[in-house]
């Protein structure tokens, strides 16, 4: 058994698993709240890596940093996680908050159209081609830990790390969030029956609100994560990486967030043993059979709890 | 008609009577007045056949008024979107089953008739034989597709439909060298990123459709084919079956409908039109690529029979026509242009109210626009230093009252976000604060449409298709045609 490849792809796997898991749980919290299936979501992890593209372009690009690289890579995020947010809260008052009684379909064809608007707006203003986004130096730069040596090609990169630790911080964070304080209390109160929460005095639009932001805040950190270890921006990179990021939480189970976290990191592990043993092209029919098979199994995904259908 | 009050002053208080059904309630039984109230009666009187047979007898007028292969070949491009979204609308339109992968099964028919009839496997079928295999094979496929989400919520078959869509695309796309884990060597399925080219034209029992106007009459007798059933399907027990799992799933299995059968039946009823309408794209293109089957094409679709109304088969036929012709429209800019103002114009008589705000607005734009060049021309003689994409009278007006920096494009980008950001600003306002913000928003989407959105009219179109969705949910969900669904709640 080739370890080497082994160990790559598994590092590889975790890392994309974790930017899938950061999109996944945008998608389910907006899931959770609204029954909606928000298309657009996909999209704002382009826009928060287009956001975190120009920072780092404004301090002088990757090669000729006029920052401190922490100060460079902490601004980033926040910038990226406010912009990603706002746009989420924006999209909800604009597009999604007149349907929130219509009919199921409407509100789905609208995040199409929100999507389409997005990704076409992206490259109108600016434009198709791919762009770079970093090359630090440091970033392929192997970790050697002291007492335990990787076998000699399998590299794990500061980039690697970053993108895995950050990803825990932040999960850890929304847990914390949704556990401890009132809004995250008002938040599942709103998913588990958004009727009797109203009813129970919780303001609703607020809920939705600041579901739309920290989910979008979330794929907004996610976009700036997949670029420090992919390093590249495109506005088209939205709509496969939403689409894997929504398989994901499916096969947790929509709705449901350590689901979602999961299913991430399955579909991440899946894609890069996919790409490693079999072929790059066929990591869209492997996410697609696990995305079937989990549907013809296990319909409320692997942590979700069977919906019961109230008449 | 009595004075609504559209904007109560406190919207909590319930106000009991004031609405616009209610305030129109007199006016709606008696009908419209005058001539024009009779015309709208005897038009009502008129079954609705009649009305898909008058578009018939006008299309097939349409190649031989005209001898422009180029209007004949818009025509049939249109006629393909009306099957396409006439074959969605069972799918979304009756049933409610959201198909996001609806355009993979167009692609399907068309690959299935370029591999059926071209060089490429030494195949060459007669076509009377092709399209009922290939519908076949679409609706099998529609079938397998809609079978794992059969029992599970409407939004799962959205994100497996997506999905399949996509995977559909990547597939044909690298389906040229396809061997079975690495054992075999690499087959040639699909001509992959090259497509399979030189596809044989239509030939019936040996008689040869090469002209375009002959594919225009091949396309609307299989649409007047398809319409017809689906026609007499809309008003049979199973279109009734459809309507009601759309509105209730639940209440309609406990009416004894057996649900997962019907959507499985509409499912692949509407993939089965969008097959057989891909073997017509694939013979008069004579070539296929999978980039006619990705995700603008689906959005197309969506926005024609969303436009149109869902669930409405006259709609079909107007919003595919305002949509194709449109688009097709925009790829000129000097024409394009022009359906911008107009459009704008007409947004304003629909939408501003009472008459004299819309005077104000007009006027107000103008003069504007007139204080705006003036002052920017004094101050800054670089931003009038281009001209306008079109002459004429609209060319020389709007150069005095446009500005037209010497380099538009970073302007225009950040104009483009301005504009969609007060755009957002203006649904918020209200009363007249908004008619007053609208007269500089009207310059500035002016503004933006000349100096940059007429540059690239291939993603305008696309921006703009994408709006006419979020619009329209938003403002009419019903589209054109559609009957307004009252929600129960």
């Amino acid at each position: 058994m080739n370890w080497n490849l082994f160990v790559t792809e598994l590092v590889a796997g975790i890392t994309h698993g974790s930017v899938y898991a950061l999109i996944a749980l945008g998608y389910s919290m907006v899931y959770g709240i609204l029954k909606l299936l928000n298309f657009a979501h996909g999209d704002i992890y382009m826009v928060g890596a287009f956001i975190g593209f120009g920072v780092i372009t404004v301090f002088g690009g990757p090669l000729a940093l006029t920052v401190n690289v922490v100060l460079l890579l902490s601004l980033m995020f926040i910038c990226a996680m406010l912009g990603g947010g706002l746009t989420g809260v924006m999209i909800e008052r604009f597009a999604y908050r007149r349907l929130r009684n219509a009919p199921r379909i409407a509100p789905l064809i609208t995040a199409l159209g929100v999507s389409f608007f997005l990704e076409n707006g992206a490259q109108l203003v600016l434009g198709a081609q791919f762009r770079s986004y970093d090359t630090f130096s440091w970033k392929n730069n192997p970790i050697a830990l002291n007492g335990f040596t990787l076998p000699a090609q399998a590299r794990i990169s500061y980039a690697q790390v970053i993108v895995v630790v950050g990803t825990i911080v932040l999960m850890i964070a929304l847990t914390l969030f949704v556990q401890r304080t009132q809004t995250g209390k008002a938040m599942r109160a709103t998913s588990f029956d958004r009727e009797a929460a109203s009813m129970m005095g919780i303001d609703v639009d607020r809920v939705i609100v600041v579901t739309f932001f920290i989910g979008s805040a979330l794929a907004g950190a996610a976009g700036v994560f997949n670029c420090i270890a992919y390093q590249q921006v495109w506005p088209y990179m939205g709509f496969q990486a939403g689409l894997f990021a929504f398989t994901a939480a499916v096969v947790g189970g929509i709705g449901n967030l350590p689901g979602a976290v999961l299913g991430g990191l399955l579909i991440g592990l899946a894609e890069a043993f996919a790409t490693g043993y079999i072929s790059s092209t066929f990591q869209q029919a492997i996410v697609f059979a696990i995305l079937i098979g989990v549907m013809l199994a296990r319909p409320s995904g692997l942590l979700g709890r069977a919906a019961v259908q109230k008449v | 008609m009595p004075d609504v009050d559209r904007n109560p002053a406190a919207p909590d208080t319930p106000q009991i009577g004031v609405d616009e059904w209610v305030a129109t309630h007199d006016t709606r039984r008696e009908g419209a007045q005058g001539r024009l109230g009779r015309i709208r009666r005897e038009l009502g009187r008129v079954p609705t056949p009649g009305f898909y047979l008058a578009f018939g007898v006008a299309a097939a007028l349409l190649p031989a008024i005209t001898n422009n292969d180029y209007i004949v070949r818009v025509g049939f491009d249109t006629l393909l979107y009306m099957l396409l979204a006439l074959g969605l609308n069972i799918t979304v339109g009756y049933a409610g089953l959201l198909d996001l992968g609806y355009v993979a099964f167009y692609g399907f028919g068309a690959y299935g008739y370029a591999m059926l009839a071209s060089p490429k496997f030494g195949l060459h079928w007669d076509t009377l034989a092709i399209i009922p295999v290939v519908t076949i094979a679409t609706a099998l496929l529609g079938f397998l597709v809609a079978l794992p989400s059969r029992r599970l919520l409407g939004d799962y078959l959205a994100i497996l439909t997506l999905f399949f869509g996509q995977l559909f695309v990547t597939v044909y796309q690298n389906g040229n060298r396809i061997s079975f884990l690495g054992l075999t060597r690499g087959y040639d399925l699909t001509g992959g990123p090259n497509g399979i080219p030189n596809i044989d034209n239509v030939d019936i029992l040996g008689l040869r459709v090469s002209s375009v106007k002959g594919y225009f009459y091949l396309a609307l007798v299989m649409f007047l084919l398809v319409l017809a059933v689906v026609y007499l399907i809309d008003s049979s027990r199973t279109g009734r079956a459809w309507k009601s799992l759309r509105e209730d799933p639940l209440a309609a299995e406990l009416m004894g409908i057996p649900v997962n059968r019907q959507k499985l039946i509409a499912f692949s009823l509407g993939a089965a039109i969008a097959g057989m309408t891909g073997t017509l794209f694939a013979a008069l293109n004579t070539a296929v690529f999978t980039a006619d089957f990705d995700v603008p094409s689906l959005i197309i679709v969506y926005a024609i029979l969303i436009l149109g109304g869902a669930g409405s088969l006259g709609g079909v036929i107007i919003g595919a026509l305002v949509v194709n012709v449109s688009l097709e429209v925009l790829r000129t800019p000097g024409h394009a242009t022009y359906i911008f103002y107009v459009a704008l114009a007409a947004g304003l008589v629909a939408f501003v109210r009472p008459w004299r705000w819309l005077a104000i607005v007009a006027g107000g734009t103008i003069a504007f626009g007139y204080v705006v060049h003036a002052i920017v021309s004094a101050a800054w003689p670089n931003g009038v230093a281009g001209s306008p994409a079109i002459g004429g009278p609209l060319g020389s007006f709007l150069d005095s009252w446009q500005l037209y920096p010497a380099n538009p494009r970073t302007i225009g980008n950040v104009a483009f976000v301005a504009l969609v950001f007060v755009c957002m600003l203006l649904t918020l306002l209200h009363g007249w604060v908004r008619w007053v913000v609208l007269i500089p928003t009207l310059y500035l989407a002016s503004f933006t449409w000349e100096n940059r959105l007429v540059m690239e009219p291939s993603i305008t179109r696309l921006i703009l298709i994408g709006v006419i969705l979020i619009v329209l949910m938003n403002l009419r969900p019903q589209g054109l045609r559609g009957a307004a669904r009252v929600e129960i709640v």
